[in-house]
């Protein structure tokens, strides 16, 4: 059986009359790469406060590599926080000695791609040996369980196919991986996804489990921008999707009918939602049920 | 008319930050300018605003009144509220009174912000916070757009909430354009340009830019000839320029990530050849 490297049970957060986080079940496995998705004050970062240890739970509990997160436990730990928590007017090298330092590790090498940067300022270096060299830094005591903060946002598509490498060589491992992430193409790394709305965990599973068999509308015509300003005037959550134009979720005979009282011919065709659109009626389905 | 930019190069220091870049902006369309930390896509969007001096080439654009500009940075300022942010921009370009009024609480309202009007700037969240950016870019309701990294950072719901306003923009007949780091954005744009460290790797429609593409992506465990391969997932893609695939392999059709890389690496293993 894999074992069970973090897990949430029930577990609550209360800011005096604020739920941040309701009644959230979650876990992640060894060899597991799970994303944790939601809007903004869904909840995310008050999760992971709690599992990193740095907060206390209201209700229910948190459970770190078999119990609760103590400082023996946190040792274990790997954690890459968006703003990559590097000195940014110390070099590369020092950068490692310190963070290696400060967990009593052996001082890890410099990664053959960043050698050529060994000595240059982290606030000098491009964002993705930034991001690579956080990860050095975060791995250095080789930690059972890491989290990760958009590890790949800003940098280009190949940096981000190299910073992927690096992070399922430790999941090959045997290592268990959070990533919080506003990044679809990060989220399509997942093995596993956790969608967040309101405190309140609204789905979960892979990308294709969560959309479903859920449908948006695409709506081809001639002229997209009569198009977009007819369903847009009629309150449809409409979008530019190159030259034709999607809603996110709706009736497509409703929808024909708007247009022919506007005199436009369209043609309506659904087609599976999208990740976004999905957690878009997600997150109004919590939003209006509060 | 169609604004854009033409072989326009420009060096920062001793770096070529744009090389022999062009950008047409078809009126009432939406174009997106797509990639990583340095591939010049700020440098492009300040040329534009022409707060950045092109060291050859040229560039078309409306009069300054009738550009709309958010910067990469914030936008907005912290220590004022919504409407404050919104009634100072409106001012800069001589609206004021009921006609500013009457704008703002249509853009305030297409936003969802009309409830956070009275909040200060430095309280609100980031996808709030880019959208109220958005509203100050759009309050002088200019013929050219220039939104620099607008979704950067925001929430997948902010995100679509966003699209919604700037489709609405070029709907109304603006000229958009907007950088992203988001491949899955640019998809949706109408026009793509993508830069790869000051150079255009692809532009054109994504029809267009698909249509052009050579060679071939495979998809599998491993890779044969990993200089050319990249991770998605637990498997790995390779491109093959020359279709010259083994006979076994899987073929897949590429989406722009796929093209995207498989021509960042090209350009990487010719000057790597060189």
């Amino acid at each position: 059986m894999t074992a069970v490297l973090l897990r949430a049970s029930s577990t609550s957060r209360r800011f005096g009359d604020v739920v941040a986080v309701d009644d959230v079940s979650m876990h992640v496995q060894a060899g597991e790469v799970v994303g944790l998705l939601g809007a903004n004050g869904a909840g995310k970062t008050t999760l992971i406060r709690m599992l990193l240890g740095l907060l206390g739970t209201s209700a229910g509990t948190v459970e770190v590599l078999g119990g609760p997160p103590d400082r023996a436990r946190r040792r274990r730990l790997g954690y890459v926080p968006q703003n990559l928590g590097l000195y940014r007017d110390l070099t590369l090298r020092e950068n490692l000695a310190f963070v290696a330092g400060a967990y009593g590790a052996a001082r890890p090498a410099v990664p053959a791609e960043l050698r050529s940067y060994a000595d240059v300022l982290i606030g000098d270096l491009p964002l993705g040996a930034q991001r690579q060299a956080a990860f050095t830094a975060a791995l250095c005591h080789t930690p059972e369980v890491m989290l990760l903060d958009e590890p790949t946002s800003g940098v280009d598509a190949l940096a981000a196919s190299r910073l992927w490498d690096t992070i399922r060589d430790r999941s090959d491992a045997g290592v268990g991986i959070l990533v919080t992430t506003h990044n679809m193409q990060e989220a399509e790394q997942c093995d596993r996804l956790l969608l967040m709305s309101d405190g309140v965990l609204v789905a979960e599973g892979s990308e294709h489990d969560i959309i479903g068999d859920t449908t948006a509308i695409a709506v081809h015509t001639d002229d997209w921008a009569r198009t977009f300003a007819a369903l847009n005037a009629a309150g449809q959550p409409v979008v530019l999707d190159g030259r034709a134009v999607r809603v996110a979720e709706g009736d497509p005979h409703r929808l024909g009918q708007i247009l022919a009282t506007e005199g436009i011919a369209a043609r309506l065709q659904p087609v599976p939602a999208t990740i976004e659109e999905r957690m878009m009626v997600l997150a109004r389905t919590t939003s209006g049920a509060a | 008319m169609t604004y854009g930019i033409t072989s326009a190069r420009v060096r920062l220091g001793d770096r070529t930050a744009l090389d022999d870049v062009t950008l047409r902006l078809p009126a009432g369309s939406v174009t997106a300018v797509v990639g990583g930390d340095g591939a010049g896509k700020t440098t492009l969007l300040r040329a534009l605003v022409r707060q950045v001096t092109l060291d050859a080439g040229t560039v078309n654009t409306p009069e300054k009144a009738k550009i709309g500009y958010l910067p990469a940075s914030s936008g907005s300022w912290a220590a004022l509220t919504v409407t404050q942010n919104v009634d100072f921009a409106g001012g800069i370009f001589g609206l004021a009174g009921e006609s500013l009024a009457a704008r703002r609480s249509e853009l305030l309202a297409a936003a969802g912000l009309t409830a956070a009007g009275g909040r200060v700037a430095s309280q609100l969240s980031g996808g709030m916070r880019r959208k109220l950016g958005f509203c100050m870019a759009m309050v002088h309701r200019p013929s050219l757009l220039v939104l620099d990294e607008p979704s950067t950072g925001v929430d997948p719901v902010s995100r679509i909430d966003l699209w919604r306003l700037i489709s609405e923009a070029a709907a109304a007949g603006a000229t958009v354009v907007m950088s992203t780091t988001y491949l899955d954005e640019a998809e949706r744009a109408g026009q793509l340009l993508v830069l790869d460290r000051g150079r255009a790797l692809l532009e054109g429609t994504y029809d267009d830019v698909r249509a052009g593409f050579r060679g071939t992506v495979t998809c599998g465990p491993s890779a044969v000839r990993p200089e050319w391969s990249w991770r998605r997932g637990r498997e790995r893609r390779e491109y093959w320029p020359a279709a010259d695939q083994p006979d076994d392999s899987l073929v897949v059709d590429p989406d722009l990530e796929d093209l995207v890389v498989a021509l960042s690496l090209s350009a990487r293993n010719q000057e790597a050849a060189a």
